[in-house]
């Protein structure tokens, strides 16, 4: 099977500032259904610039980027939309949830759009409890992101990302604003949404989560300098049960000194 | 977008800021307000006027001495301005299609009774008057025909000459002194209550054309004549027939007379209260302007407001003219809900009016629906700039935008 993205020497230059910043200096990348990435690399490196390409929400200075086959050089804005909507799923860095907008009605976003958009509420309605279910939020599907933590709005944000079934799912620094243990529920998430086929590419500026993927790349001003399977890699749902017994134990030893 | 989904956006975008758009709403609200309330005032003044117009009869000719064709009254040196009741007698002889004629010829006097006195209009007049003035006789009868040729001592009197000189009896068959001669009652005519110029058309007393210029005025001429048209569509051929015949009696003196129809005398008392309707109306539209100059102010902020809300929506799929429905939506729903909100305002206005100043106020449906199409109107108008610059954004800087 031809992998679902194929990018060949991208660059982008911005040229918005005084002097122009070359972010991204020729990455060329395939990558293959079913792929669990993790893009590390120092601040500033690119990381988000490239993945606003792979995301479709920028266009590359130079190079060609195919998507599932598709030339993205060749469509218009709106062509562009509807390909974020049907083929990509993006949690944002800093989750971009719709303020005093209900859990549920977040998730419905992406279905008023694009291919979804002639189905009824009920439908719509459904599928979205559907994927608040899968991140485990059904419970909380009435609530508005100010009511959330953040591992839920995040866990929102993902679900809001799963809704069209995408082919591939980008997630900026998914646990970038999130504690360890919050974290580890979160990829967790990822390790399940992926063992069902989901193609997963993720930034990341921690090691250990790094771990919890299946293949790591590092970026360094804007060039790819390493890209490696990821070595002992983690599984969510061990690490979970390690960190519920440690607490378990440290309750334990706290209530022995209190008494 | 389907539409009934990006209606929900909308209402549920305008919900979560309910005071403000209450208070955008609000400048709708008072400018369709004010428009109906006007309007109604306006109409109702023209439909009272016009109601007193349909009152002097129908199919009405009037005519007049006087020529009023090239600006004020004119009557050449020399020539003197008469209208005679030979005149009125040629025409009803003459003209065709007429189903009515009177002469008149008025004049205010001392009325005697019962040893009362009242002053009050006596107005010489021909038997169908009543008929042409559309007023039909309260009690017993007009005189006829036969009793203004030979110059009868008869007379028919309003209901306001009967009530204040005869409160307490039937006052058919009784005698009314004008100049010192006695007229004999006939009967009373049913009461007609005010004319357009504010008199009291009741304080009245008919008697023959022929008895008021030989025995109470001594006048020769008459003060008009009220011709009534066999049909509306005949009022044109009788006018210019009357016109042609007084003409031609003239034997080439400048006319000295006025023909005017019922219409043209509809037209020129109308005219004032369309006048006033429209400089209101007018007026009130100005608010509508303001309101509308109000929603497209919150449209920017919010639009600016939101921007990372579009960039989100952007980002996952919308086009720009997703984009644009939903805020034009907005805007529309904005003004188009504080529309029906004025029109209901400004109904509730107007009988407010119309109950505490006794003003007679009409709601005009037409202007009803101009108002709510109008009011929408202004939500496209002035929600069209910010929805259209909030679907040019792109998605990556809207994103960024903080
Ligand atoms: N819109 C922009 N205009 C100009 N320069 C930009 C823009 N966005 C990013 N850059 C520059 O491009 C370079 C790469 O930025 P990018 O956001 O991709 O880094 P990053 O690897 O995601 O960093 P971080 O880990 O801090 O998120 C940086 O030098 C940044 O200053
Ligand atoms: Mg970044």
């Amino acid at each position: 099977m031809s992998p679902v993205v194929q990018i060949k020497d991208l660059h982008k230059i911005y040229e918005s500032g005084e002097v122009p910043v070359h972010a991204v200096r020729g990455v060329t990348l395939d990558i293959h259904r079913g792929e669990f990435i993790a893009l590390m690399g120092a601040s500033g490196s690119g990381k988000s610039t490239l993945m606003n390409m792979l995301g479709c929400l920028d266009r590359p200075t130079r190079g060609t980027y195919l998507l599932d086959g598709i030339n993205i050089d060749e469509l218009d804005r709106n062509e562009l939309a509807d390909l974020r909507n049907q083929k990509l799923g993006f949690v944002f860095q800093g989750f971009n949830l719709l303020a005093r907008t209900t859990a549920l009605e977040n998730v419905e976003l992406p279905m008023l759009y694009g291919r979804h958009r002639h189905q009824s509420m009920e439908q719509i309605r459904e599928r979205a409890m559907h994927c608040l279910e899968i991140v485990g939020l059904a419970n909380r599907f009435d609530h508005f992101p100010n009511q959330l933590s953040g591992g839920q709005q995040q866990r929102v944000a993902i679900a809001r990302g799963l809704v069209n079934e995408p082919q591939v799912l980008l997630a900026d620094e998914p646990t970038g604003n999130l504690d360890s243990k919050t974290s580890v529920e979160v990829m967790g998430v990822f390790q399940k949404l992926n063992d069902q086929g989901i193609t997963i590419v993720m930034v990341t500026h921690e090691l250990d989560i790094a771990r919890y993927c299946k293949r790591n790349l590092v970026l360094r001003d804007g060039v790819v300098v390493r890209d490696a399977p990821a070595e002992d890699r983690v599984i969510a749902e061990h690490e979970m049960k390690r960190l519920k017994e440690a607490e378990a134990a440290a309750k334990l030893t706290s209530a022995a000194a209190a008494n | 977008m389907r539409f009934s989904n990006t209606l929900r956006v909308a209402l549920r975008a305008l919900r979560r800021n309910t005071m403000r758009s209450l208070l955008t709403a609000l400048g709708m609200i008072i400018g369709v307000a004010a428009v109906i309330t006007m309007v109604s005032i306006g109409s109702g003044a023209k439909a009272q006027v016009e109601a007193q117009v349909a009152s002097l009869g129908q199919n009405l000719i009037t005519v007049m001495p006087g020529s009023f064709t090239s600006g004020g009254m004119r009557g050449g040196f020399g020539s003197s301005v008469t209208l005679t009741p030979e005149d009125a007698e040629a025409i009803a002889a003459e003209v065709k299609d007429i189903d009515g004629l009177s002469p008149e010829v008025r004049d205010r006097n001392q009325v005697l009774a019962n040893g009362l006195n009242w002053s009050t209009n006596v107005n010489g007049v021909g038997p169908d008057y009543p008929y042409v003035r559309n007023w039909p006789m309260g009690s017993g009868a007009m005189f006829t025909e036969q009793e203004v040729k030979s110059l009868a001592k008869v007379c028919v009197i309003g209901k306001t000459v009967a009530d204040q000189m005869f409160p307490n009896e039937d006052p058919v068959g009784q005698t009314l002194r004008i100049r010192n001669l006695p007229f004999r009652i006939l009967g009373v005519l049913s009461q007609k209550g005010f004319s357009i110029f504010g008199s009291d058309e009741d304080d009245v007393v008919l008697i023959p054309y022929t008895s008021h210029m030989r025995r109470v005025s001594r006048r020769t001429s008459i003060s008009m004549i009220r011709i009534q048209a066999a049909a509306p569509e005949k009022i044109a051929d009788v006018k210019t027939a009357i016109e042609d015949l007084l003409t031609q009696r003239r034997r080439g003196r400048e006319p000295d007379f006025t023909v005017r129809t019922q219409e043209e005398l509809a037209t020129a008392a109308t005219q004032t209260a369309k006048t006033m309707t429209g400089l209101l109306a007018g007026i009130a539209g100005v608010s509508l302007i303001v309101g509308g100059i109000g929603i497209m102010n919150i449209m920017l902020v919010s639009v600016t407001e939101r921007t990372r809300e579009i960039g989100i929506r952007l980002a996952i799929g919308a086009h720009g003219r997703d984009v644009l429905m939903q805020f034009l939506i907005e805007a529309i729903l904005l003004s188009s809900l504080g529309g029906m909100a004025g029109v209901a305002a400004g109904i509730a206005g107007s009988q407010a009016l119309s109950n505490y100043n006794g003003w007679p106020v009409l709601v005009p449906t037409m202007w009803i629906f101009i108002s709510v199409a109008g009011s929408a109107m202004v939500g496209i108008i002035s929600g069209f700039y910010p929805a259209w610059k909030a679907a040019q954004l792109d998605p990556i800087d809207a994103l960024r935008y903080e």
